[in-house]
């Protein structure tokens, strides 16, 4: 592990870091979802787990992707895919702030000379029907994380509250590192046999999906796409919870739950393909949070998001 | 006398609650101990991001005993009745007294308490305050239920006197109160005892902590303006910003940038918007060149470096900031210079409201209006109009969508831009080549553009009215139509619910009327007005087939009325008569029933929305020290609907009514009405005229008659000029022969014809007061 007061080197370095110390500090370190996400909080280790009252501590980076901050590589913080690191534990322990500013450190920001602000931002997410109060961290006038404390997911008081810290890692890392284009930033060692940097691994994929963004996707299907997952999640929601093959009792919440994710996934991009009206795009949330209710109800009822 | 310290520890609370939260404490807190039977000298509250702080002095030891006396039954009463009243009051029945008294004994409880010491009370008091506190959002955290702005971590709740500090025993979902607290975050010596108010100022600012927000508030402007004035500038002031960032930062370090070249070229609003909203900068503006070319930031923390990493880090949020508004105002530039088609094709896909249509529409309609006003505001019609198509353009501009608060201030920016660019008439649609475009004359082209800007006005109370007669025309077309448009709908204010600011805009005609004297006959501009909206409203529902051609055709129709005549007063026939070209039976009828319907309502809801002004005039003229009934005197008269002359008329009567004549005037012309009115119900006649002198039998009587005669004579001109003051003062001269009249003669005189002919006379004093205002509606 390198010394926590020498700046980082590489972009992976800091995500190593932060796994590092979030381990340390009893985070299971868990890995990305395997599905398309606009942020960090969609997956289920936070969607979900933030529900009933199970005790739980995660860190795990997330792809993100948002379609329409597409800018074809060439905005210098503006990317359709980036990566999250996302911390969540529940109940949100007392020294939360402390553990977060820990966290600055050992990525090599130096609390001594760098103004740290917690600044009012409360958090809502519609899709999700989901809010919690918080800040935005400023770092010398830089957004560098979301710092929220959930108070709602899914429709469902979270009782305990988690805290919830979301980094965008790009941000930070160009940040800390003192890069000012993202495609820039070396991604492993500069002094490695292979350096690479960040534009050597996305520059060409933002090109790409800039294009299928903004007008490769078909609409037709990403419209029956939508129809579809949100008629699966609905279905696997009505089945009874007796399995009659296992002969157990088995709610299927997650799968019902991806479907939520692909759902609000396509939603972000035929938002991005401009075929979504104001007055619709209201609708298409909607729909998606019933979703997300239902699924968050349905694991109210499993075993671990009850109530002990 | 001991002095109470309390400090809720937390983290970080919003700047922008720390003003009423160190309100809400003290009131609460003082208040309940006043209520529990202390006083205190003197109360004050501080607040910083992670701390709200209540200093009580000189609070009483311990609440006075008080002495509770209950009577209850009679000693033979039944069982039942006295144990009821043992159990209500806690008692046994050897600890009631028995008295005597004329019926016999009753029972009394008497209850001494005895008094309570203060840290009992402050320890309930406290814990109430913060069970109950008003926060405008608040939160719950870990496994716990209390809930507070933010997670609440420790509470110093101490009492000290000569003795020396004591914690005052108290405990809330397990944060027990305790006399430590510690100081800045990032600077702080750990945590540290307190023992009063004074040590506790002290060591806080030994910790890096200021207390108090104003010496923080204080500290920021000197420390800005010490920067700014080293360099040769000045910070521009913002009170607002100022209170916010001093809730931002316990330990201020202001510190002081330059903004790069390749932003100088930005309008200064837009430098200093984005510099405020996205980073609570101050804006610092070079003399000499009268340019925006710095900035403040203002630090929590005396960094190691002197702030120089601070600084950078900060510019350079910044330089990707002011990138993001560079590149917005480039792109608007080249929209506004192309003529700004592409925003105002735009604006049709703008719902502005479901059933009003889209922006375009109203942008229509509010160009009709501005046109048929202009002439009544000195404003040429064509400007008007022009100016009425280019004012919400701003509204698609990127700008405008980044910060919602420039609309407005870009507006003029792009209209400056496109009028330069576009002298020729083209950018209005419907006028023709010979209406001329103004793009000869830099005066008419900049008041059109500060039309954009200023027909937002006047946003609030203390906002001022333009003046400008294009933008007067534009201002009065929008908030007309505003108001028009949701009386068409049916979607007035109720109660307190005004969700579209209604009383706003209404207020906003009333002060743009009267501050520039506007001569407008309100009930028919808005009725119509109100068939635009109505006309709007019926196309939105019929969105397909004949029924919307017929429609769009009866509306093009009427566009190319109102474009070479004033406003079209001919709206439902124009539309009855394309109803009458469609073929599918069915749809005709409900087309026209439709119509019916909605014109059927209009002239209700028009002399609804005139109650409404005249409601909102009300409120604002009694502001002003009109009375409600010297308002209500002239609202009865005829010609309310134009505020102008009503309030002229209300000043002139409210002036008057000042005078000793006037004053009593009153009590003259109600004695004669209510004569009057009484001889008329019991004769089953009325005494209208026939009045004459010869009849007359006394001085006094002769002399009401020469009086009304020479009254007459002078009101009726100077009613003819609007001079109300005059009018008013010839009716003033009529209080000492009336009050003469009355003093030396009997209305009902037994001769018939001598009291039909008094009765006459009466009536001539009514009738010469009525045509000046309605003076039975006057109190006193």
């Amino acid at each position: 592990m390198s010394d926590a007061t020498t700046t980082p080197k590489s972009f992976q370095e800091i995500i190593l870091r932060l796994q590092t110390y979030w381990a340390a500090q009893g985070c299971a370190v868990l890995q990305p979802y395997d599905m398309e996400v606009g942020a960090g909080t969609f997956h289920p280790a936070t969607t979900l787990r933030s529900l009933g009252t199970k005790p739980w501590a995660a860190a795990y980076v997330q792809p993100s992707r948002r379609p329409t901050d597409g800018r074809y590589g060439e905005n210098p913080n503006r990317l359709q895919h980036y990566y999250q690191y996302q911390v969540i534990i529940k109940p949100s322990p007392p020294n939360l702030q402390d553990l977060y500013l820990g966290s600055l450190a050992a990525i090599g920001i130096d609390l001594g000379l760098h103004d740290i602000r917690f600044v009012e931002d409360d958090w809502e997410s519609p899709t999700l029907g989901a809010w919690g109060l918080g800040w935005e961290v400023w770092c010398d006038g830089m957004e560098v994380s979301q710092f929220t404390y959930f108070q709602q997911v899914g429709g469902h008081d979270c009782k305990p509250v988690s805290g919830e810290l979301t980094y965008g890692l790009e941000r930070l890392a160009m940040y800390v590192m003192g890069i000012d284009h993202v495609m820039e930033m070396p991604f492993n060692d500069p002094d490695s046999p292979i350096p690479l940097k960040y534009g050597d691994i996305f520059r060409q994929t933002e090109e790409e999906y800039s294009r299928h963004n903004f007008d490769g996707a078909s609409t037709g299907m990403l419209l029956q796409h939508f129809k579809d997952a949100e008629a699966e999640c609905e279905r696997l929601l009505a089945f009874e919870p007796e399995d009659p093959k296992s002969g157990k009792r088995i709610i299927m919440a997650h799968p019902a739950y991806d479907q939520t994710i692909k759902a609000s996934h396509l939603f972000n991009l035929l938002d991005a393909r401009g075929v979504i009206s104001v007055t619709e795009r209201q609708a298409y949330i909607g729909r998606v949070r019933a979703l997300a209710k239902k699924c968050a109800d349905a694991f109210r009822l499993t075993e671990a998001g009850a109530d002990l | 006398m001991p002095d109470l310290l309390i400090e809720l520890f937390s983290e970080e609370i919003p700047a922008r609650m720390q003003g009423k939260a160190r309100e809400d404490l003290r009131k609460l807190v003082t208040d309940g101990l006043v209520e529990a039977g202390l006083t205190y000298a003197s109360a004050g509250a501080f607040s910083t991001p992670r701390r709200l702080v209540l200093s009580v002095e000189g609070l009483t030891a311990e609440s006075r005993p008080v002495r509770e006396e209950r009577k209850g039954p009679s000693v033979s009463a039944p069982a039942q009745a006295i144990e009821g009243f043992l159990r209500s009051t806690g008692l046994t029945l050897d600890q009631l007294e028995r008295r005597a008294d004329r019926k016999g004994e009753t029972f009394y409880a008497v209850v001494e308490r005895p008094g309570r010491a203060a840290s009992e009370i402050v320890a309930e008091v406290l814990e109430t305050t913060i069970r109950t506190f008003p926060w405008p959002k608040s939160m719950r955290w870990g496994s716990g239920s209390l809930r507070w702005v933010r997670p609440l971590q420790s509470i110093l709740c101490i009492l000290s006197d000569e003795g020396g500090a004591h914690v005052v025993p108290l405990s809330v979902d397990g944060i027990e109160a305790g006399n430590t607290t510690e100081g800045h975050r990032f600077m702080g010596i750990g945590r540290f005892t307190v023992t009063g108010f004074d040590d506790y100022v002290v060591k806080l600012k030994r910790a890096k902590v200021v207390l108090d927000s104003a010496e923080r508030e204080a500290a920021i402007w000197q420390g800005a303006q010490n920067l700014a004035f080293a360099a040769g500038m000045e910070v521009v002031p913002d009170p607002g910003l100022l209170t916010e960032v001093a809730g931002l930062v316990e330990w201020p370090v202001p510190l002081m940038g330059r903004i790069s070249d390749d932003f100088l070229g930005l309008p200064p609003e837009v430098l200093q918007t984005s510099m405020k909203e996205h980073q609570k900068f101050f804006s610092v503006k070079n003399p000499r060149t009268g340019r925006i070319e710095g900035f403040v930031t203002v630090a929590n923390i005396e960094a190691a470096d002197g702030g120089e990493v601070i600084l950078k880090g900060n510019q350079k949020v910044l330089a990707a900031r002011l990138s993001d508004a560079k590149f917005f105002w480039e792109n608007d530039l080249r929209v506004a210079k192309a003529g700004m088609g592409e925003w105002a094709e735009g604006l049709k896909a703008v719902t502005f409201h479901a059933k009003l249509g889209s922006q375009a529409e109203r942008v229509e309609r509010i160009a009709t209006l501005a046109r048929e006003i202009a002439p009544l505001v000195g404003a040429d019609a064509d400007d008007a109009e022009r100016a009425a198509r280019l004012a919400k353009l701003d509204l698609r501009s990127a700008m405008v969508g980044e910060f919602p608060e420039l609309q407005g201030v870009m507006g003029r920016y792009y209209a400056l831009e496109a009028l330069q660019a576009n002298p020729a008439p083209d950018l209005i649609r419907g006028l023709g080549e010979a209406s001329g475009g103004p793009g000869s004359s830099p005066g008419r082209v900049s008041a059109i553009a500060d039309a954009a800007r200023d027909h937002w006005r006047p946003k609030g109370e203390s906002d001022a009215v333009p003046t400008e007669p294009v933008s007067v025309a534009v201002a009065l077309a929008d908030k007309i139509d505003t108001l028009t448009g949701f009386w068409a709908i049916d979607e007035k204010p109720t109660g307190s619910k005004d969700p579209f600011a209604l009383r706003r805009a209404a207020l906003g005609v009333i002060r743009l009327v009267l501050g520039n004297g506007v001569r407008m006959h309100l009930v028919p501009v808005a009725s119509d007005q109100m068939d635009l909206a109505i006309f709007d409203a019926i196309q939105g529902k019929f969105a397909v087939g004949e029924q919307r051609d017929a429609l769009k055709r009866a509306r093009m129709a009427l566009a190319h009325a109102h474009s070479t005549t004033n406003l079209n007063r001919n709206a439902i026939a124009t539309l009855q008569a394309e109803i009458k070209k469609l073929e599918d039976a069915a749809a005709k009828a409900e087309l026209e029933r439709e119509v019916a319907t909605r014109f059927g309502h209009r002239d209700d809801q028009t002399s609804d929305l005139l109650s409404f002004f005249h409601d909102r005039l009300k409120v604002y003229l009694r502001d002003q020290g009109i009375r409600h009934d010297i308002i209500d005197a002239c609202l009865a008269m005829p010609g309310n609907d134009d505020l102008t002359l009503l309030v002229k008329r209300a000043e002139a009567l409210a002036a008057v009514m000042k005078t000793e004549d006037g004053a009593n005037l009153i009590q003259g012309y109600k004695r004669a009405a209510n004569i009057l009115a009484q001889a008329e119900a019991k004769d089953g006649v009325e005494y209208s005229f026939g009045a004459d002198p010869k009849f007359a039998e006394t001085d006094e009587e002769r002399a009401l008659f020469a009086a009304l005669d020479r009254a007459e004579a002078e009101i009726a001109p100077a009613m003819q000029a609007e001079d109300f003051p005059r009018a008013m003062a010839a009716m003033a001269t009529l209080r000492a022969p009336i009050d003469a009249f009355f003093t030396a003669v009997q209305v009902n005189s037994d001769n018939e014809i001598i009291r039909r002919n008094r009765l006459n006379l009466l009536h001539r004093i009514r009738k010469v007061c009525s045509g000046v205002a309605d003076l039975s509606r006057i109190e006193g």
